[in-house]
């Protein structure tokens, strides 16, 4: 027990080092639009809250993994046989992971839906897509850790597409690779993007992104008139109900860890061939169904590279989004933009059920 | 009428070298077929060689009487007793045959004059039979072309269509059940169903070229090309010398010839059981034959056992596949078991399972603890379920403590 004497001690030693009182002056006026759509807000937290999982869970991980061709499966098996709780973590990592990413999603097209990506926010909505593209280069590293049949092929096949990119193609896929084939060198050099080079520029990027978040404050729908919308306290109403979301997003999370622990399947053989249906993880499926879709030859060019062509120009007018988005009046094109938001999130769902089931 | 003057004008139209294709596409029926097959599908037609390869004449004369004309070799209709030596012009030249394919054997006229067909048509017989029969004739093709008659899948129905001409069998007095008996075996279902072609056919037992049924005292050694292991282990077993003197052909006592049946434990004990056909069940073989089939199904049982166990745990997703993998070590001591029974004792056999009956038991607790564990997951999920909706319900009750405590803030920002 602390006396109180003490207590005050204490906090007016950080206070004099830390001036604490600012963030907590900040907290307590920071308020949320409470609203019909105010539920999309929490999103954003649990993709946050995920990610700490999997940073705590990795950490886990490492202390068992080995990543060479030769020790990576049977350290990840050692992890699910024999380490106490090792299943659970190991488990856990790679459903956070899909969850993780499935949240940043929701709360990307929640942004769009919402019109939170309007003046003064750009460059909170250019953060967060970097941040997606980052959890989503999270997953394709991650994916060949254990180095397992599936997992290797599948790496095979996203080299092999970096590949067909005009001019750095061929040096992209020499990069990801760290040589002609997917060997050895690729399971180290994947290992360092995903717990170093990711985790770094992520963190960094987190802090960006938060901030600038803070900076402009919750968005509001611009349907709603100002007047109109109630508003809580960020701290503690809103922070109790986010803290709900995140327990509710835990139970999901060790629901699905423990009845559907994540398979570790066949070890890796690169002189076997490549087992039918190969295909890689969910959030890839779209496009992966898509270039499988375009023809060999489109004209005089390559099926694969105009595919490929189609999903740059369809990211370029993506990141774009706030600055078409918007008139230069400052009104935002709402038919406009929520077309294009069903009309992605429709080809996402179709063409990914369509790549799982085909 | 018309097809003659067809021909002749065809003939007389004619300016390319090979005047018997030219003219032969032309006519009707059998003088057409040679004329519509050989150039688009014969392999010798692949490699240039012309019909006057075998049949002799002019291919460069236009006139019917020039080009099949006797002084420049031509024959008419060839005799099938000619057949063999006609091909082994050819495909008796190391020489020649060098050019098309190195690796073809050169023997085979020569392993023919042994067989059956061979030295039947050496005495006159001409309703055996000779290369075409099997090859076809016109439309010959590689062995390994899916289409040719002597492709492995093809084979046992190739020789069938003599072999099951019940007429044409009993004149050579054989019997002509052989290829419905083979399509009840084990090594047809692997043939045929499974695609595999390395399972046995006729040819794989009685030979190709040199086809004779193998001598009763050579049909081990015939077997053992395959099931290496049973053959060394029959010719050192009390059977192998009985078998002889009784001038029975080895395996096929027990597994018979053509109709050859998946072996199993009810082969040894049981009412159909082959040892039961010489062995009363109190005598000593019989004995014996009994103890080999307890052990054998004792451990087919416990494996089973095991291997269900762990399937159950995997599709929990629980992970077994080290103990999987030690399962398939207790399946080929299983094999090894079963191998072991051709040396008609019971000490090898029961020495076989009872290592197998080791790795069994080590799989089945494996399967049983990953189930437990599956079992121990399910209570710590339920137990944080219950802990999380706890705290959810007191983050509930301090939101609405909350809410009715503080006031409204601010207008919200756009």
């Amino acid at each position: 027990m602390i006396a109180p004497g003490a207590k005050a001690g204490i906090a007016g030693w950080l206070e004099e080092r830390l001036g604490l009182s600012a963030i907590r002056e900040f907290a307590s006026h920071k308020t949320v639009p409470v609203h019909s759509a105010t539920v999309w807000y929490y999103f954003g937290g649990i993709t946050l809250f995920l990610f700490i999982i999997q940073v705590l869970t990795g950490m886990l991980l490492l202390l068992y993994y080995r990543p060479t061709p030769a020790e990576a499966y049977e350290s990840v098996q050692f992890i699910v046989t024999r380490v106490e709780f090792g299943w659970l973590v190991r488990s856990v990592h790679s459903w956070s992971a899909n969850l993780m990413i499935l949240a940043a999603f929701i709360h990307m097209f929640s942004v769009v839906f919402l019109h939170a990506y309007r003046k003064p926010r750009e460059l909170a909505w250019l953060s967060g897509l970097a941040l997606l593209g980052l959890a989503m280069a999270f997953g394709f590293s991650g994916y060949l850790l254990p180095w397992n049949k599936v997992s290797y092929f599948a790496t095979k096949v996203g080299t092999d597409m970096a590949a067909s990119v005009p001019v750095i193609g061929e040096a992209l896929a020499r990069f990801l690779r760290g040589g002609d084939e997917v060997g050895g060198a690729t399971l180290t050099r994947f290992f360092g993007f995903h717990v170093a080079v990711l985790p770094g520029i992520t963190t960094m990027l987190l802090v960006v992104h938060l901030a600038l978040v803070q900076k402009a404050g919750m968005s509001t729908p611009p349907w709603l008139a100002a007047d109109k919308i109630r508003s809580m306290k960020f701290f503690p109403n809103f922070f109790l109900r986010e803290l709900m979301a995140w327990y509710a997003a835990l139970g999901v999370l060790g629901s699905l860890a423990a009845l559907f622990p994540w398979d570790l399947g066949e070890k890796a053989d690169p002189f076997a061939s490549a087992p039918a249906g190969i295909r890689p993880e969910w959030y890839f499926l779209a496009p992966f169904y898509t270039l499988k879709l375009v023809p060999a030859h489109v004209w005089k060019f390559e099926g694969e590279l105009v595919g490929l062509l189609g999903f740059a120009l369809l990211a370029v007018f993506w990141v774009l989004l706030p600055f078409w988005g918007v008139t230069k009046e400052g009104m935002v094109r709402t038919r406009w933009v929520t077309g294009a938001g069903v009309a992605l999130l429709s080809y996402l769902v179709t063409f990914s059920l369509m790549g799982y089931f085909k | 009428m018309r097809t003659i003057v067809l021909a002749i004008l065809a003939c007389a139209s004619a300016l390319a070298a090979d005047t018997c294709v030219e003219c032969h596409s032309v006519l009707e029926g059998p003088l057409q077929k040679p004329a519509a097959l050989f150039p688009k599908q014969d392999v010798h037609a692949r490699h240039n060689f012309t019909c006057v390869d075998c049949h002799g004449g002019d291919p460069t004369q236009t006139d019917p009487d020039a080009s099949m004309n006797k002084a420049k070799g031509f024959k008419r209709g060839l005799n099938r007793t000619s057949i063999p030596a006609l091909c082994a012009k050819c495909h008796s030249d190391a020489n020649l045959m060098h050019k098309f394919a190195p690796q073809q054997r050169v023997d085979q006229y020569a392993q023919y004059q042994t067989s059956v067909h061979g030295k039947l048509l050496a005495k006159g017989d001409d309703t055996v039979a000779t290369c075409v029969d099997c090859h076809s004739v016109h439309d010959i093709r590689e062995v390994k072309d899916g289409n040719s008659p002597v492709h492995p899948l093809r084979l046992p129905e190739t020789c069938a269509r003599c072999h099951s001409d019940a007429e044409l069998m009993t004149k050579h007095k054989i019997k002509s059940d052989q290829f419905a008996e083979y399509r009840t075996s084990v090594h047809w279902e692997a043939l045929a169903k499974r695609g595999d072609l390395s399972a046995p056919s006729c040819a794989s037992c009685h030979g190709n070229h040199g086809a004779t049924p193998p001598a009763v005292s050579s049909v081990a050694a015939v077997c053992g090309t395959c099931h290496v292991l049973y053959e060394n282990l029959y010719n050192k077993s009390p059977h192998q010398p009985v078998f002889s003197s009784m001038g029975a052909g080895g395996c096929t006592v027990c597994h018979g010839a053509h109709a050859i049946q998946h072996p199993g434990p009810s082969m040894l004990a049981g009412e159909n059981a082959v040892c039961a056909q010489c062995h009363d069940a109190a005598s000593n073989g019989g004995a014996e034959a009994i103890k080999m089939a307890v052990a054998i199904d004792k451990l087919s049982a416990e494996l089973e056992r095991a291997g269900g166990l762990l399937e159950k745990a995997r599709s929990a997703g629980m992970e077994v596949s080290e103990a999987q993998m030690k399962h398939g070590e207790g399946k080929e001591a299983l094999l090894k078991a079963r191998v072991a029974v051709h040396a008609f004792r019971a000490a090898p056999v029961e020495n076989a399972a009872n290592a197998g009956m080791a790795i069994a038991a080590e799989t089945l607790k494996a399967g049983e603890q990953a189930l437990k564990e599956r079992d121990s997951r399910r209570v710590g999920l339920a137990l944080s379920l219950i802990t999380i909706l706890i705290t959810l319900a007191g983050l509930w009750m301090a939101i609405r403590v909350k809410d009715s405590q503080g006031e409204a803030a601010g207008p919200a920002r756009r």
